[in-house]
């Protein structure tokens, strides 16, 4: 039941925010409903059983699809993570004003519904329904509400992800027609027993719409542009959250059902997850905007998290399953300090601005902590999961592990300069006039930092939440 | 009184109260109660580490476990803390001398803003916090969060004054080489977590045995890469000199006394990984000498009061690594403990030379102040003579420990071992004679407000004053006397497995002890003789030509750096961003789409051209579709 309820709160409230035509109404109607949300989702996370985690209900019987939901542990987190997301998008550009924001709210929430229903869909037709219905308003989002060159860069977005997706709706369909069921329902799609040359074709299907999802090299040059033109609202929503989708559809749908392929091309994939970590890094290095910056520390981390997830192992997968929360919590932290500083200054541009720490103090310590975050300081979340990863990783192959790891290097490189350009040194015509963050943006960053440190200092409640997942997946792997 | 172990936690915890407290009233709160927060926290703790310290002298020791931190398949990393001998004496310096520092920087910081002031006694608690989180660590990855949580504190601490570009530059780059060194613990930690399955000391040394040579010198070779980079030692000892930008206090504490010793501390810890590795143990000993002599050598043509002092504690930390490397274990810590007591001594009278100046920190321009600050002048010369190795002062034992077993190892070490112990002498007292002896050479305003620093400095540099001539005594060699060595006593069940694996007849005979040791002790009287006279009276006050500019300007290895490191990385860096993403990856997506939306162009004529519309349009219809096929079916 409350499978259900995380999807139909965010579509009913959705389709009733298009017609409040009042700004301020659809703004608090949007919170409303993402905090209800939120409240199932902790709800799910005390009520564990099998009433409340499934739901399955006759769809489209003659097509052998049925609308099935369940909440694993996985998904409990998934899902956690992006109901707390959304509350924390809402409050954090509380300030911003759209044309049109009814448009605006309610395409954000279906987005939501679409992202709640890839996390909990049991059945592979309605996971790429979902899939597409996340999707789809990401994309209007960006097109109508987006910066100068947002009509190009949606265009890219939208032939790299739609071409992904298109791919992989053949290959669902052609996974469809090969199994003896004929259903689409996941667990008779794990009991097919597909040839080798069937699993090879499939898994190139599937693979590339999950690679551009993430993205990891060299299927990422959308992300950027698109990070970077979009509403940082959206842009919180497809980093934060819609990333987590390729990860969790290669650990839910790719991995389990094509291993074999998985295995025999791990070292090609993980050679280039690699390989896009240094050459991520090094372009972070180089920016000189915000928002870009961002992007591609963004794409160096889940270059790791795919690597790590093809290598296989427990320790390692441990690792990506908690690393998906935390750099969701994380790099939403990054963005809702890059929205406060554009909306203060006007620009992102680091060398534009310098010395805000003397005019915001507050602001300057909460970004230096999910700063450190970001670098994977000990005592922060994202240590826990990238040691996880790294000694999974190292566990494969010690080689890829040590070129991983001077990205560790590179990010304190990037991540210090920025705090440094931005709010260390004098000030200047740009930021003289700058104030310190109010009670409302405080109290959404101490959000980020407690968790920030929760999930640093005693990571043990979310490991075990995640647990049967990994060893479930493993043992597929083996 | 076993219980008592139990209670350990309280040693961390309250720093990191402090920092709390500190750190979020810094708006609210008033300085005293600042000062009082931030120095009461440091002596409880110091009090109970005390009381720790006398249960463990009396022969307790144990793993306290707090929580599980991660645990993910096999894997387990609990929270523990290891309380023993090598820790307990860690925890004694750690709260002792950074309580003396904390009293000392109340007065020295007393012209900073109430907010300010009262960050810089939380970024100093959390300092001590994550020190004594390194040292207490019973495994390494909780050592790990220490060892990174210091170059956090560090970092933040060198660009404390955060309005200087230059400031901050140093403190970037200080953090930088430390990660890079961090990635050498780390990949140490994740072969060790393969080999052994654990990464708990216990655990890890008991089963050192069975492991192949190779696979120890890998592992303990990736730990020496983390030292170097902590305790600034070749190739990544540059960012030490640079932190000096750093308030004074903070260079005495961390950059002195502490921090960086945390490398030798660590490498204490896995003496058994390092007896089995013979090899490593080379590379230890000679990455060690060569620091101490590359670093005395800069260190004679520098003229800043502090870049004197940074560069003799990289040289005083290369003797640290030397001792480690030939297996004198004892003499290492024992070295950390002295030079803990002399270099914190000499950096806080540096610092109240840096006071009575109004901040002037070029020895060119000091002279004759021991007229004006008598106690500055009298604990500043023991600090000196103490580092100088003359007995019976402290840097004399500690040194001639690890220069005896040194020699024991190969005489060639003894030879530049005890250059360098002469360099450090004749630098040492060039800046004493600097900066106390002649005329005075500053501005006249600066003279006019020459004075002795208050209380709460110059207490702080009489009691390191006494512990940099006394704290010797602890480790009183044989020839001397039989078992007046009670440092080694103490620290013997921490080196007793290694001990067992170097059955080592005591080479050295006494006569030819005290021969070494008076070589040593003489050489480096004629170089203090020598510096005195020279510099008493003609300071040097000209701009240095030939091999002296080369160490004036430090060899140039900064310089080389950024040529094979940091101006290439830069370029690839711009190559991939407009090179490859732009013209290649992107230029190739970029074609694809203008095909398409040739086409599209065409297909267009047939349509009305709102693509946006229809998208929307068949989204809303498919939600339709499907919630109809909900209720329906």
């Amino acid at each position: 039941m409350l499978a259900l309820l995380l999807i139909l709160i965010p579509l009913i409230t959705g389709v009733v925010a298009f017609f409040i035509k009042n700004e301020k109404s659809v703004k608090t109607w949007a919170l409303v409903a993402s905090l209800a949300t939120l409240v199932v989702s902790i709800w799910s996370l005390i009520h564990q059983d099998n009433y409340h985690s499934v739901y399955s209900k006759e769809w489209l019987p003659d097509l052998g699809s049925s609308f099935s939901l369940g909440l694993d542990g996985m998904g409990r987190m998934l899902t956690l993570l992006t109901a707390i997301a959304f509350p924390v998008i809402f409050v954090a550009t509380n300030k911003s004003t759209y044309k049109d924001s009814n448009q605006f709210y309610g395409l954000m929430l279906l987005s939501l519904t679409g992202l709640m229903g890839v996390f909990l869909a049991t059945d592979l037709l309605l996971f790429y329904f979902f899939w597409e219905l996340a999707l789809v308003p990401a994309y209007f989002l960006c097109s109508k509400w987006g910066g100068e060159r947002r009509i190009p860069v949606t265009f890219k977005f939208f032939v790299y992800t739609f071409l992904g997706s298109l791919i992989m709706l053949i290959g669902i369909l052609y996974l469809y027609f090969i199994n003896p069921d004929k259903s689409f329902s996941l667990s008779s799609i794990y009991k097919i027993q597909l040839t080798d040359r069937a699993q090879d074709i499939l898994f190139w299907m599937f693979f590339p719409a999950f690679a551009i999802k993430m993205p990891i090299f060299p299927f990422h040059t959308w992300q950027p542009d698109t990070y970077e033109q979009s509403p940082t609202a959206t842009t919180m929503v497809l980093s934060g959250i819609m990333v987590k989708m390729g990860l969790f559809a290669v650990i839910r749908w790719l991995l389990p059902v094509f291993p074999k392929t998985a295995h025999q091309y791990d070292n090609i994939i993980i050679g280039f997850s690699v390989v896009g970590m240094i050459y991520a890094s090094c372009i972070a290095m180089v920016q000189d905007d915000l928002k870009r910056l961002v992007a591609y520390s963004s794409i160096a981390h889940i270059g790791l998290m795919c690597a790590t997830l093809f290598a296989g192992n427990s320790t390692g997968t441990q690792g990506v399953m908690i690393q998906m929360f935390n750099h969701g919590i994380n790099i939403i932290g990054l963005w809702v300090v890059v929205e406060l500083i554009e909306r203060q200054f006007g620009t992102r541009k680091m060398s534009e601005l310098g010395g805000i720490a003397q005019k915001a103090p507050v602001l300057a310590m909460l970004l230096v902590i999910v700063a450190l975050a970001n670098v994977a300081l000990p005592l922060t979340n994202a240590f826990v999961g990238e040691f996880l990863m790294f000694s999974g990783l190292y566990h494969f192959n010690v080689w890829y592990a040590v070129i991983a790891g001077i990205s560790i290097i590179l990010a304190a490189i990037y991540t210090l300069n920025m705090i440094q350009k931005v709010f260390y040194g004098n000030t200047n015509r740009v930021t003289e006039n700058g104030v310190d963050i109010n009670w409302n943006e405080k109290l959404i960053l101490s959000v980020v930092v407690i968790l920030i440190f929760s999930m640093g200092i005693y990571p043990k409640p979310m490991i075990e939440l995640t647990q049967a997942s990994v060893d479930s997946l493993v043992g597929v792997f083996k | 009184m076993n219980n008592v172990l139990n209670y350990i936690w309280l040693v961390p915890l309250l720093p990191l109260v402090g920092f709390l407290i500190n750190g979020l009233g810094r708006n609210f709160l008033s300085k005293t109660l600042v000062s009082i927060i931030g120095c009461g926290v440091l002596l409880i703790s110091f009090a109970v580490s005390v009381y720790i310290f006398m249960s463990v002298k009396s022969g307790n020791h144990e793993v306290v476990k707090l929580f599980d931190f991660i645990s993910a398949g096999t894997l387990s990393i609990p929270f523990e803390f290891q309380v023993d001998a090598l820790s307990s004496l860690f925890l004694l310096i750690i709260t002792g001398v950074g309580f003396l520092i904390h009293l000392y920087s109340t007065a020295y910081m007393h012209e900073e803003s109430n907010a300010h002031f009262a960050r810089y006694f939380a970024y100093l608690n959390l300092f001590i916090f994550s020190m004594l989180l390194l040292v207490l660590g019973g495994n390494y990855v909780i050592m790990f969060i220490g060892w990174e949580g210091v170059g956090l504190c560090s970092y933040l601490l060198i660009g404390y004054w955060f309005k200087n570009t230059d400031y901050n530059n140093a403190a970037r780059k200080a953090f930088i080489m430390n990660r890079i060194g961090d990635l050498g613990f780390l990949l140490a930690v994740f072969w060790m977590i393969q080999q052994f399955g654990s990464t708990s000391f216990g655990e890890v040394f008991s089963k050192a045995n069975g492991i192949s040579v190779a696979v120890l010198t890998g592992i303990t070779l990736l730990l020496f890469v983390g030292a170097t980079g902590k305790s600034a030692q070749i190739p990544l000892y540059t960012w030490l000199p640079d932190a000096m930008a750093g308030p004074t206090p903070v260079s005495a504490l961390i950059h002195a006394a502490t921090m960086v010793t945390a490398g030798i501390y660590m490498i204490a810890r896995s003496n058994v990984l390092y007896t089995l590795a013979p090899v490593s143990q080379s590379v230890v000993a000679i990455v060690g000498l060569a620091t101490a002599i590359l670093a005395a050598t800069i260190a004679i043509k520098q003229n800043d009061i502090k870049k004197v002092l940074a560069y003799s504690t990289v040289s005083q930390l290369g003797y640290m690594f030397l001792g480690l490397g030939v297996g004198a274990y004892t003499g290492a810590v024992f070295h950390v403990m002295t030079h803990a007591f002399f270099k914190a001594l000499l950096f806080l009278g540096a610092g109240s030379v840096i006071h009575a100046m109004h901040h002037e920190q070029d020895i060119r321009n000091m002279g004759g102040l021991k007229k004006k600050l008598p106690v500055t002048h009298l604990t500043f010369l023991l600090g000196c003579i103490a580092i100088a190795g003359i007995p019976p002062f402290s840097g004399f034992f500690s040194k001639d420990e690890i220069l005896a077993a040194a020699y024991e190892a190969s005489p060639v070490y003894w030879i530049i071992g005890v250059a360098g112990a002469m360099m450090t002498a004749f630098y040492m007292f060039r800046l004493y004679a600097s900066t106390f002896l002649g005329t005075f050479r500053g501005t006249e305003k600066q003279e006019h407000h020459l004075h002795e620093s208050p209380a709460a400095m110059t207490i702080p540099l009489i009691v390191l004053a006494v512990l940099a001539v006394m704290g010797g005594l602890v480790g009183i060699p044989k020839v001397f006397a039989e078992n007046a060595h009670s440092l080694e006593h103490f620290l013997s069940p921490i080196f007793a497995q290694s001990e067992e694996l170097v059955k080592k007849e005591h080479a050295l005979d006494h006569t030819k002890e005290i021969g070494l040791m008076a070589a040593s002790v003489i050489l480096a009287l004629i170089a203090i003789v020598y510096a005195v006279n020279r510099f008493s009276k003609k300071p040097e006050l000209q701009e240095a030509e030939g091999l002296g500019k080369v160490l004036a300007n430090k060899w140039y290895v900064d310089e080389l750096y950024d040529a094979i490191i940091g101006k290439p990385l830069k370029a690839i860096s711009t190559f991939f961003n407009n090179v490859i993403e732009k013209s290649g990856i992107d230029g190739f997506v970029n074609g694809i789409g203008v095909g398409v939306q040739y086409a599209s162009r065409q297909l267009r004529l047939l349509q009305s051209g709102q693509v946006g519309s229809y998208i929307l349009l068949m989204v809303l219809g498919t939600i339709i579709l499907m919630i109809v096929q909900l209720f329906v079916s």
